[in-house]
């Protein structure tokens, strides 16, 4: 592994990883049964250098932004690099976003690069929200079939320039990307990251959950997503590992790919774990009644031996077939995204699979607490990292209060966004707006948010406010949509829910029709952005001078009503 | 060569199959994930049984953002 602490940039360790793990494997890329892509440091060089020059005579340099709108693939970390080489910012998007949400986020980061894939890019040249976005000069588009119309885009495969590239240096406190923790509505949340804010991140997470050459990551979650650019990317490449890319991720080749790639570590969010959990469970208790009491007992024995610590050895010898079917070599499951039920972290660890689970967002650079597994607390998030200051703010009688963290990986602020970073960082501190504790022997446990947002099981961040002008024009008196649990606070981080407050005209009621339009308006949002309820609220909206809604005022007077009997179903 | 009205009528058995619920109570238009009450990860079982049924390859990018039947139906039309 690579001493970070002797570097200023990303880019400036990545160029050394390449060089020195040249002969080792980075990335290897499969699409169904067949492997499209093995390639080592060296040839990951080979394909990024032409790139960064070609990005060079376009004029790209040092400061300038380029988005990545892509799935999970080779081109990506190579792009990805070829920004950094250039000293460029980088703007990892979400690929499963509307065109409409990237042009608006295209238009918001101001990036002069957009690199993408075809099937991507053919909505997003179709879509009317285009003319949103006039920056990105140059849009370079991958996989694009022989006759496509790429409408004014370039192939990636053939943008090349014939010269080495010139290395480009930054700063530790220079600005490396542009991370959207949420927002594509009324305020997008531009996180502006430093390249120190990586390199102490990477510092701390390693020491923990080491990578080393011959290990494999096994790259689910998005690479747009913090903690996929981490521990798929920054954190394996700098330690000379490699990252296996499925471009398909249904389930029956996700689980293939375990055995096939021995892989050593993988992310999940927590749905895709319970849904793991429930596959099983249900072999499990499928099996023949005696191979079943075998089985279980196999389990107790294995608990009562890893209550202190992991010993993958000794699991992977008492449950041989658990083990073998995630390829034998699995130390840890990384969950992250979202909040994980105990029980289910239980589940794994019981069978000898540690689940690494943590807390952190965006904001403060991925992860903020992890799991050392000294000994594994599945009722907590885990111990702050390495490098990490948590404090628990205005605790209440039982020690829960906001958890606030202050640490070398926190970003610089939101972009364009002063006011909304003050307000978020405060004397250095980093107001999470999620409500935690201690425990007496340092372990983070969370109780809820503070914050008027949902975090979806698919590891999702919605802001009510984004999503607010589906319903614009809705014909009532006034709108707005809350989360259920910033309305009536529950001491949970599960089954959040969004819902519609409704202040109907004078003599209005909600009418079936009313009911309609709303959930068509519902239907047009992502799934997992859509209301699940509807509350009527009599009286006017308290506002600020400019009309602002004053939503903590409106959620305690939202509050004095009973929930139970006040939220409508959708 | 099955006409797009059969291609949904066929997606609309499956996914009944599927998830065990009466074929009369799915319409084209309905939304599959708040019919059925799926996650996405349900729903791409469902993608490997139609791709299985229809000897189909559907890319995840080609159902990125699909949730209703017909617009299913007519990705897998567009490759049959």
């Amino acid at each position: 592994m690579l001493d970070l602490s002797k570097y200023q940039s990303i880019g400036a360790a990545l160029k050394d990883a390449l060089d020195q793990f040249a002969s080792e494997v980075c990335l290897i890329e499969s699409d169904r049964e067949r492997e499209k892509e093995r390639l080592t440091y060296r040839e990951f060089k080979l394909r990024a250098h032409p790139l960064a020059r070609a990005l060079q005579d376009a004029g790209f340099k040092a400061n300038d932004r380029a988005a990545i709108i892509m799935t999970n693939q080779s081109k990506w970390l190579i792009s990805a690099y070829a920004i950094f080489y250039c000293g460029g910012v980088l703007v990892p998007l979400d690929y499963k976003l509307t065109p409409e949400e990237q042009w608006q986020l295209l238009a918001h980061s101001n990036a002069s690069v957009l690199i993408t894939e075809y099937p991507i890019w053919r909505q997003l040249a179709a879509s009317p929200s285009r003319t949103l976005a006039t920056n990105p000069k140059t849009i370079l588009v991958t996989e694009a079939p022989p006759n496509a119309d790429l409408s004014g885009a370039k192939r990636w495969e053939e943008f090349r320039g014939n010269s080495e590239p010139a290395f480009i240096p930054r700063k530790r406190n220079d600005i490396a990307t542009t991370v959207y923790s949420s927002g594509t509505g009324g305020r997008p949340k531009g996180c502006m990251m430093t390249h120190e804010n990586y390199l102490e991140q990477c510092i701390g997470l390693t020491s923990i959950y080491p990578f080393a050459p011959g290990m494999r990551y096994l790259s689910i979650l998005p690479t747009n997503h913090a903690i996929d650019f981490m521990v798929g990317f920054f954190g394996p490449f700098i330690c000379g590992a490699a990252v296996v890319h499925l471009r398909t991720l249904r389930p029956e080749y996700v689980r293939e790919a375990f055995p096939k790639y021995k892989i050593t570590y993988v992310s999940l969010v927590p749905l895709v774990l319970k849904n793991l959990q429930k596959g099983l469970q249900a072999r499990f208790e499928a099996l023949p009644n005696g191979k079943r009491k075998v089985f279980n007992g196999l389990v107790a024995i294995n608990k009562a031996f890893t209550k202190g610590q992991p010993r993958l050895g000794l699991s992977r010898l008492l449950l041989k077939q658990v083990h073998e079917a995630f390829g034998g070599e699995l130390r840890a499951i990384i969950v992250g995204g979202a909040f994980t039920e105990p029980q289910i972290l239980q589940f794994f660890y019981d069978l000898g699979i540690p689940v690494a689970n943590g807390y952190g967002l965006t904001e403060a650079g991925t992860a903020i607490t992890v799991n050392d597994l000294k000994p594994f607390r599945a009722d907590t998030v885990g111990k702050p990292l390495p490098g990490m200051q948590v404090r628990i703010v205005n605790p209440d009688a039982d020690g829960v209060g906001e958890v606030s963290v202050r640490s070398k990986t926190v970003m610089s602020g939101y972009l364009n966004e002063p006011e909304l970073t003050a307000e978020t960082i405060v004397d250095g501190w980093l107001m999470t707006g999620d409500l935690g504790r201690f425990d007496p022997t340092g372990h983070l446990q969370l109780f809820g948010r503070k914050k008027n947002m949902i975090v979806t099981e698919e590891g999702k961040n919605i802001y009510p406010e984004d999503i607010e002008a589906v319903f614009e024009s809705l014909p009532v008196k006034e709108f707005c949509i809350f989360a259920a649990n910033y309305i009536w606070p529950k001491r949970s981080m599960v089954g959040e829910q969004l819902l519609l407050v409704l202040h109907l005209e004078q003599g209005q009621t909600l009418t079936d029709d009313l009911r309609r339009d709303i959930s068509a308006r519902n239907s047009r949002l992502l799934n997992y952005k859509r209301v699940h309820g509807i509350v009527l609220f009599n009286e006017d909206f308290p506002r600020t001078a400019s009309l602002k809604i004053k939503r903590n005022i409106l959620a305690e007077r939202l509050a004095q009503q009973d929930r139970a009997s006040t939220v409508l179903p959708l | 060569m099955r006409t797009i009205d059969q291609t949904t009528q066929e997606v609309l058995t499956l996914a009944s199959k599927h998830f065990q619920v009466p074929a009369d109570s799915l319409a084209p238009d309905d939304d599959f994930f708040k019919k059925l009450g799926i996650d996405s990860l349900q729903a791409l079982e469902l993608l490997s049984r139609l791709e299985n049924h229809f000897g189909i390859e559907l890319p995840d990018y080609e159902v990125q953002g699909v949730s209703d039947f017909r617009t299913l139906a007519s990705r897998i039309q567009s490759r049959l």
